[in-house]
């Protein structure tokens, strides 16, 4: 990837952090701390790695993003926005009674979510009978799979993780937003998670592990990804909570944060002056 | 009677859909020999996937193959269907508006030697109270195998209860069934039995023969569609006998009795009303005989319920 083309996709993270903090300021709560640790990610994918199109967000051979942590959709949304799935005015009615973007993803709801998530372990499922359904259908493209690190804790993860290695699905190239926090606490307070490395390659995945922040880092990483072939592929992102939100950026309390629409522009002004 | 085995119907049916529908697709839990769907995954071994002992992730992947265009028919024990993988049904599956077709097996007292930690008598009442599921218990194999095509035909997430083992043939092949509609097994004026399942309905079915020679005239309804309800047959036989009697192979609160009893007030029907079920009970081990007698889940007692209502 060149230098313009990493610039390129940090301004679009950095559009996608102030879209995201704004929508939740109005708001006055939401998911912050795992909405932004995962925009880097989204940026790559929605504006580099998916063959998408806002036009047609149910075509069959779409490739396609579960976000297993559902609790993240406002990172999501604002995504989706940018890339003109929907208005950006939409934003605004985050949560909102009738809302199209409800604070958990729902794919009857929004154009461009591919799978209704939020009780945690069950995106990455069916993120795993998408990846078959696809191949029994002879669709060739990819599904992309968004974990936690907490939603690690819960067992159906690893249940669908044998699964997507017994049957071989190389289609399936999952991430781990390991920014090493959940509500209660650091990851390795609440339950230790010990090498989550060790842990997805002893369950027979192609593992790699890079910086969720480094968009040449993570582009490399899905180029050795998709090129293995006969096993899923497992990028555990090293990430921030947070990340590029100044109020809670490294804090536990992110998780789900209270602030207002003038907090979120200090916020949004303290990441555009960086 | 002539007898068949349930999972032998239920086998055929998807090997027939399979043949004409390229989605339809099944999904086991290490229980394939149990199901006897090892018959479909040899004629189709790219169709049928074994999820291992993980009931969850079973129904989490049926709900992404749903959303890729398939058409899942994800089948374990009722104790675990209900129970195990309930978070997986409601959510990836019905609030999602996908197309899951859930089948429990052994439900009720059919778990027998399995024992209480395998008996299933709450799938029902857990079941109903999913939005817009619908929710099946055929009571022979001819309507099982009719709603085994009736789901796989339409689009929208089906839970449907089945034994596993030899059932009385209740309906010639030809019989046409309905999505919410129930059969009228034996006509009759002074109670109407409406019995839920093949257990219930053949008890129902003996319980009206021995009324007869006691000179009480007793209708079986046949209830085969649990949700929706037919509340036009429930509303003919209230009227027409002023008695109701609710047969179930479960809990008697929240499934077949509850749902009857609710509706009877809804609609302002006045009637006499017993429910035959099980009462906040767990299940136990047992033979099947055994069962049903400790559970008051008999000829003899739905008889002594349309007796005291006369």
């Amino acid at each position: 990837m060149t230098k313009e083309e990493v610039g390129e996709l940090e301004r679009r993270a950095m559009t996608i952090r102030a879209l995201t903090i704004e929508a939740i300021g109005n708001l006055g709560v939401g998911h912050i701390g795992g909405a932004m640790s995962i925009v880097d990610i989204l940026a790559l994918l929605y504006f580099k790695r998916m063959d998408v199109d806002p036009a047609q967000p149910r075509r069959a051979d779409r490739d396609q993003l579960v976000l297993s942590k559902g609790h993240a959709g406002p990172a999501l949304y604002s995504t989706l926005a940018l890339k003109g799935y929907f208005p950006r005015e939409w934003l605004s009615t985050l949560n909102v009674g009738g809302t199209a973007l409800p604070s958990h993803c729902d794919r009857n709801r929004t154009p461009g979510i591919d799978m209704t998530t939020g009780s945690l372990g069950q995106g990455f499922s069916a993120a795993c009978g998408i990846a078959l359904g696809n191949r029994l259908n002879g669709i060739l493209s990819r599904v992309y799979c968004i974990v936690g690190d907490g939603e690690c804790d819960e067992g159906q993860v690893w249940e669908a993780a044998m699964f997507a290695a017994h049957y071989k699905l190389d289609r399936l190239t999952a991430f781990v937003d390991h920014n090493k926090m959940q509500i209660d606490g650091r990851t390795d307070e609440v339950m230790g998670l010990g090498s989550l490395f060790d842990k997805w390659k002893a369950f027979g995945w192609f593992v790699q592990e890079v910086d969720g922040h480094d968009m040449a880092a993570m582009d490399r990483a899905i180029d050795a990804a998709e090129a293995e072939r006969g096993r899923p592929a497992m990028i555990i992102l090293d990430t921030v909570k947070g990340k590029g939100f100044s109020l809670g950026e490294g804090q536990v309390a992110s998780h789900n944060m209270s602030f207002g629409i003038e907090d979120a522009k200090k916020a949004i002004a303290a990441l555009e002056g960086r | 009677m002539e007898k068949k085995e349930m999972r032998a119907a239920y086998v055929e049916t998807l090997i027939e859909l399979a043949r004409e529908n390229p989605d339809i697709v099944i999904l086991e839990a290490d229980l394939m020999k149990a199901t006897g769907t090892g018959a479909f995954a040899k004629a189709f071994p790219d169709r049928a996937f074994n999820s291992g002992v993980a009931e969850a992730n079973m129904v989490g992947v049926a709900s992404g193959l749903s959303a890729a265009g398939k058409i899942p028919f994800a089948a374990t024990f009722g104790s675990f269907a209900g129970r195990r993988d309930y978070d997986q049904f409601f959510l990836s599956a019905n609030y999602a508006r996908l197309n899951v077709k859930l089948v429990g097996t052994d439900p009720g007292v059919t778990a027998k030697y399995n024992g209480g930690t395998h008996m299933p008598f709450e799938d029902l009442v857990l079941m109903r109270a999913v939005p817009g599921l619908v929710v099946l218990e055929p009571s022979d194999p001819v309507s099982l195998a009719a709603f085994v095509r009736l789901a796989a035909e339409r689009y929208g997430c089906v839970y449907l209860r089945m034994p596993r083992g030899a059932a009385d043939i209740l309906y010639p092949a030809s019989e046409s069934f309905e999505i919410g509609k129930a059969k009228v097994l034996r006509p009759g004026k002074d109670a109407a039995i409406l019995a839920l399942g093949a257990v219930m309905v053949g008890e129902a079915l003996k319980a009206a023969e021995a009324l007869a020679a006691r000179g009480v005239d007793a209708a079986v309804v046949d209830v085969l569609s649990l949700k929706p309800l037919d509340l036009e047959t429930l509303r003919t036989f209230a009227a027409g006998t002023g008695r109701i009697v609710t047969c179930e192979n479960g809990q008697a609160s929240g499934g077949l009795g509850g749902a009857v009893a609710e509706s009877l007030l809804e609609e302002g029907l006045a009637v006499k009303f017993a429910r035959i079920g099980v009462r906040d009970e767990f299940g136990e081990v047992g033979t099947q005989e055994y069962l049903q007698e400790r559970f008051g889940l008999t000829a003899g007692r739905i008889g002594e319920a349309v007796l005291g209502l006369m």
